[in-house]
């Protein structure tokens, strides 16, 4: 099995190699081998999610681990946690569909594109499953690197600024990262006698002095809180949304970023237990400045791109609260959360990236009154933008009132103050959707074509597994439990009871 | 009551809900190839859903009274660690009632929409809304738990943002539209906290988990429950403070204002705070509260409707003060919950009837809304003047018509509560009589001031017939109801039910009540001999104020959002300035820093030389200091 | 054997190869001082090798040798190449590689 999750792994690099080769030997088209690569990943996800045994409560399943640098006790060590399956089941769903969609919107370059889309795919998958720090820090530098051409050499008129800060952003967090994992494995490397990087190890037989974990703690939190940005570090993202295209944007947002939001919940957490405990309330009160402040600066925008880019800040917010509330309902919630919002995310982009292609513009102002020449378009984008607001009966409802609950049982203030981003959601949202596409329809409104129905076709599974998620959770709550339960265990935690038992409980 | 197992019939609760659902779903998606077929379907579905509902009801007749709710628990929602979530609805007598007035009074409307919207190019899509509407709105009475009523409460209010938008190229019902679901929202967070509030306690909220919880809780716990439901119930069903969005709501079409912002989506707070009664009867303070909204709300609303010349917008603040009504009864506690509902019921009756009415007259008068270019119409519909008169009669309370009899009932229950609240709700009785004989005499029976090129006429029979169904619901209902207190003994095993002990006899209450609705009726005949086409401009302050809705929406303006729009730009400057600023100000730096050092890189291969020297030298020097 | 003479010799023509390399403008008389520095390198090593009856200092003396071979070989060549296309020999035209 573990053979199965090592395929997994390769494939993604091996398509992306395999694309100029084929293109140039066989004349397979990028898409082809692109998306055949894509589908394949997406298959070997579905096969281990289905042989993933959810009643086990062992750390990791399906490893697999060669040494690879032995002098430091570095070795190529992957293995399957539920959160991680999860989010390597949300990368594998998007980018076939990422791929689809970019197709469409004509890329200028295919087979760079389609081998840049696929290495980030394959270092995220990566990511998700490293068991070795070593590996983790690896990818989490090396795949700034596509997203950096992707935003560098494909994005829009000031692609090579975005693309700029995007990369000191990412080095900068990798950085600070580094000098803490470097800290840490010393330490590790006195008290063990030996060199190690592995994940479970380190978080299990070192002693920490209470100095040392806040400031490794710092150390990696700073560098996930830019990856899934947090205010203040979160201007690189807008700019770098309204550059880039909106297939990058979908994978930089809803999968990258929940780089960093999955290393608090994989790394923080299980390695600095105590001092997460410690810092958590501060940490809360920032993820609700950045719910508040996130969507606040939504309404303000100008700017489609801009202002998707602004709601994710809000929505990262949420994300952070629940992993910190240290409640099972919260963490739980919180990766719900992260799969819910890469398929809305997908959704507000691939939908209004059409819009963006065809008239070259993502003001809101050069819009208005498209619902009469693009009826279809608009279905889709309203309810994109009701999964961004988190209508009930869309995976982001559950989630959200996940996260909220799990939060409101520690922190009640930070919950009701985040709570109040629901309202301020609805407005960001149908304000855009009443200024895009209803009112009076704009002189240019005519150029808009409706989507066809090949455009459709990425979209459908992303909205069907937004309302099945939201009707039908349980398939990523019950493959999370064990793993939820495991960061509970490692973080010492144990979820509040209710003030007041109720006798005879009745089955809910 | 203890609720038992779905059995037999009741295990198809869940078809209830499906069927418009299916509807929905088949006229959105493939809404061109049905096009045809669209508005048959959704008519189809809606009133199979009615005759199921009955049938259950039937069934539900034939139990003895203590055995009438059931669960069904249709599938494990959400699980995750103590957070346990069924899909799971509960059908009682409560909820039966809810679900033949929706499916009833919705199947109505949707065969009133055929003729209403004939001429309309998107009308599928219409009636896949209403059908979505349906849906919800039957979903969020059969929840068995808080979170699942949460889903309806949230999916009737996308239906009804959908269909106050429903023209969307018109820019005011594309705002009215955001203005509802925005300020619903508002009632949303209290919804949301309270969930919240009732996890932290019971670690659950079914309604069986909550109502056996509320039993030791604490005062400050159903407090603080019962005020942040009552947020909800005042966004969902427009009261005060929330009230602003229903009047702009009249945007939509007058089908749709008929349902959803008549006769059953915004009698959802209603029913919320009758379902939520455990909560209320532990503590009084929330049901002060909740008194205190109804009646301002019963007031305002009056006064609101006493002053629009817009047909809709009069009957919108009629519905909210007829809501206050309600409101305030379900505030009364065990004495006024059922009587809550019993209005709740005969006003879905009499106001979707009045509603209809306003729909058909527009029809006849080229979409004109503006009552003062009405008169003279009671001739030349005959249809709709009947009807539209026993919706009147109704509202007024006049017996045997409908509304008489649930006023006359909350009016007992709030004299038995105080003196003060009867005497507001006997005053709000009174406006009722006035602003709707105002409207009757401006619509109907003044001289014609109709503009040019309107030559009225009556509408098309499938207009005329949901009208005459629902009025002969308006003129029986209530007695029919009340008669033998079947409707008391019904939902006695739900909500509880005290008999109401006024200080004065009902007989003299009701020549009391029947006096001072007879006074607002003479006044409104006297004041309104002569009705000028335009409007005048020198009116007291009330009337102005209340042409205004009271200075709501000024008060929001002035207090949200202009605040609101300065922070939103502030923030964005911040946001630019000093946040983005500050970063890029540190670039900056060490951009300068750079373009100072690299001013050594000369090209001169020599200085390069002296440069490796001189610092050889450097390292020496300071190596022998270090000796030294 | 002592070896300050040979380290202040060796001191002595490194200092004068430094200069010339800072001072000279030409690029073949550059290259000599930088040949003469690396000879007196070379003497130092050699000396010390004596000095401490190891062989370390006069391999590492062999292996300055190699280097400098290869340096002369590129350094020449580009030196010709430079003047061929400048018709001059001056270190100090080509500065071309700067900020």
């Amino acid at each position: 099995m573990s053979l199965l999750l090592l395929a997994l792994v390769l494939t993604p690099f091996v398509g992306a190699l395999l694309i100029p080769v084929a293109n140039k030997y066989f004349k397979w088209s990028a898409k082809f081998t692109g998306l055949a690569s894509a589908i394949v990943t997406l298959l070997l996800a579905l096969a281990i999610a289905i042989s993933f045994d959810r009643n086990s409560s062992s750390l990791t399943q399906f490893d697999f681990k060669v040494s690879w640098i032995d002098v430091f006790g570095i070795s190529f060590h992957v293995g399957v946690t539920g959160i991680g399956l999860v989010l390597v089941l949300l990368t594998a769903v998007l980018t076939p569909i990422v791929l689809w969609a970019d197709f469409y919107a004509a890329v200028k370059r295919p087979i760079l594109y389609t081998s840049l889309i696929l290495l980030l795919a394959g270092s995220a998958n990566l990511i998700f499953l490293a068991r070795d720090l070593f590996l983790f820090y690896v990818f989490f530098e090396a795949m700034l690197i596509p997203v950096f051409f992707l935003i560098g050499i494909f994005g829009g008129a000031n692609r090579a600024k975005a693309a700029m800060k995007f990369l000191i952003y990412g080095l900068a967090g990798g950085l600070i990262m580094l000098a803490a994992i470097v800290a840490l494995t010393l330490i590790a490397t006195t008290q063990l006698q030996r060199s190690t990087f592995d994940i479970a190890t380190l978080s299990q037989s070192i002693s920490l002095t209470p100095m040392q974990e806040m400031w490794l703690f710092l150390g990696f939190f700073i560098a996930f809180a830019i990856k899934a940005p947090m205010v203040p570090l979160h201007t690189w993202l807008p700019d770098t949304a309204e550059q880039a295209t909106p297939g990058t944007s979908t994978m930089l947002i809803g999968v990258l970023d929940k780089i960093g939001t999955f290393g608090m919940i994989a790394l923080v957490l299980p390695l600095f237990p105590n001092a997460s405990a410690q810092l958590a309330p501060w940490i809360i009160g920032l993820a609700v400045v950045s719910v508040i402040y996130g969507a606040i600066l939504a309404i303000g925008q100008k700017d489609m791109r801009r202002l998707f880019a602004y709601t994710s800040i809000s929505h990262f917010g949420f994300i952070v609260m629940g992993i910190f509330a240290f409640t099972t309902i919260g963490i739980a919630g919180a990766t719900l959360y992260m799969v819910a919002h890469g398929l809305s995310t997908a959704a507000l982009f691939l939908v209004g990236g059409h819009l963006i292609k065809q008239r070259e513009t993502a003001l809101i102002a050069d819009y208005g009154g498209l619902t009469k020449v693009a009826p279809v378009m608009a279905g889709f984008f309203l309810m994109a933008a009701l999964s961004a607001l988190a209508l009930p009966g869309m995976a982001g409802f559950v989630s959200e009132f996940m996260v909220l609950t799990g939060v409101y049982q520690r922190y009640q203030a930070a919950a009701i103050v985040a709570t109040l981003g629901i309202i301020l959601a609805a407005i960001y949202m149908l304000w855009l959707y009443q200024r895009v596409f209803t009112g009076p329809e704009n002189e240019k409104s005519n150029l808009i074509k409706d989507l066809s129905s090949k455009e459709v076709i990425p979209l459908v599974p992303v909205f069907a597994l937004l309302i099945l998620l939201g009707f039908w959770p349980q398939p990523v709550l019950t493959t999370i439990e064990k793993s939820v339960a495991n960061v509970m265990q490692q973080v010492d935690s144990v979820d509040p009871a209710p003030i007041f038992a109720i006798e005879n409980k009745e089955q809910n | 009551m203890i609720l038992q197992p779905a059995t037999g019939i009741f295990t198809f609760t869940w078809v209830l809900v499906a069927l418009p659902l299916l509807g929905a779903f088949l006229i959105l998606v493939f809404g061109k190839q049905l096009k045809k077929i669209a508005p048959y379907l959704a008519i189809a579905l809606s009133s199979s859903s009615f005759v199921l509902g009955f049938i259950m009801f039937l069934q539900m007749r034939t139990r003895p009274a203590g055995e009438r709710g059931f669960v069904s628990n249709v599938y494990q929602w959400i699980s995750s660690g103590s957070l346990d979530v069924s899909f799971g609805l509960q059908l009682d007598q409560l909820s039966i009632a809810f679900v033949l007035l929706i499916t009833f009074v919705g199947t109505m409307i949707h065969i009133y929409s055929l003729g209403y919207m004939e001429h309309d190019e998107n009308r599928g899509r219409f009636f896949g809304y209403l059908n979505l509407f349906v849906a919800a709105m039957l979903l969020l009475v059969l929840a068995d738990n808080y979170l699942l009523l949460y889903v309806g409460w949230e999916g009737v209010g996308l239906a009804s943002y959908l269909l106050i938008g429903f023209w969307q190229n018109k820019h005011s019902a594309a705002t009215a539209a955001k203005k509802a679901f925005v300020v619903n929202r508002v009632g949303d967070f209290g919804l949301s906290l309270a969930i919240m509030t009732m996890f932290l306690a019971f670690g659950s909220f079914s309604f069986s988990a909550v109502n056996a919880g509320m039993q030791n809780a604490q005062d400050w716990l159903a407090l603080t429950i019962g005020l942040l439901l009552l947020l909800a119930a005042a966004g969902k069903s427009a009261q005060f403070p929330l009230q602003s969005w229903l009047l702009d709501a009249m945007e939509g079409p007058t089908p749709v204002s008929a349902l959803i912002h008549a006769a059953t989506m915004v009698t959802a707070g209603v029913y919320l705070i009758v379902r939520s009664a455990s909560i209320f009867n532990a503590s009084e303070a929330a049901r002060n509260a909740v008194i205190i909204v109804g009646a301002i709300s019963l007031i305002a609303g009056a006064i609101i409707g006493a002053a629009k010349e817009d047909i809709k917008k009069s009957l919108a603040g009629s519905t909210m003060s007829q809501i206050g009504f309600m409101i305030l009864a379900a505030g009364l506690g065990p004495v006024g919950y059922v009587f809550a509902i019993l209005h709740l019921i005969t006003h879905g009756f009499f106001k979707a009837v009045m509603f209809l009415g306003a729909g058909s007259v527009m029809h006849a008068t080229n979409d004109n809304v503006n009552m003062r270019r009405y008169g003279g119409l009671s001739k030349l519909m005959i249809f709709t003047f009947t009807t539209f008169m026993v919706g009147y009669l109704a509202i007024i309370g006049i017996p045997p018509f409908a509304g008489f009899y649930s006023k006359e009932y909350i009016l007992e229950a709030a004299f038995s509560h105080s003196i003060w609240v009867g005497l507001i709700a006997l005053f709000g009785a009174g406006l009722t009589a006035f602003y709707m004989t105002r409207m009757v005499i401006w619509t109907f029976l003044s001289p014609p001031r109709w503009e040019d090129g309107v030559h009225p006429h009556e509408s098309p029979k499938s207009m005329t017939i949901p009208m005459i169904v629902l009025a002969i619901g308006a003129a029986v209902i209530g007695f029919a109801l009340t008669y033998n207190h079947v409707f008391e003994e019904w939902l006695e095993p739900v909500t509880g039910f005290e008999k109401p002990n006024a200080p004065i006899s009902v007989f003299a209450l009701t020549i009391l009540t029947l006096t001072v609705v007879a006074a607002g009726v003479i006044f409104a005949i006297y004041r309104y001999r002569t009705i000028s086409p335009t409007t005048p401009q020198e009116v007291s302050f009330l009337t102005q104020a209340a042409r205004k809705d009271l200075y709501g929406d000024v008060a929001n303006e002035t207090l949200l959002m202009r605040p609101g729009q300065k922070v939103t730009k502030g923030l964005v400057t911040f946001d630019e300035k000093a946040i983005d600023g500050t970063f890029l100000g540190v670039a900056n730096m060490v951009w300068s820093a750079s373009r100072l050092l690299r001013q050594t890189s000369t090209g001169y291969v020599r200085s390069y030389a002296a440069y490796i020297v001189g610092g050889t030298l450097l390292v020496m020097f300071l190596l022998l200091i270090a000796r030294l | 054997m002592s070896p300050e003479a040979y380290l202040i010799l060796s001191s002595i023509i490194f200092s004068i190869g430094a200069m010339g390399v800072m001072l000279r403008r030409n690029a073949i008389v550059a290259f000599m001082s930088i040949e003469l520095m690396l000879n007196a390198a070379n003497l130092a090593l050699v000396s010390s090798s004596r000095t401490w009856g190891n062989l370390t200092g006069q391999v590492s003396a062999f292996f300055v040798m190699v280097i400098a071979a290869c340096e002369v070989v590129i350094g020449l060549a580009i030196i010709l190449t430079i003047f061929r296309s400048r018709r001059s020999a001056s270190v100090d035209e080509p500065s071309l590689l700067r900020w």
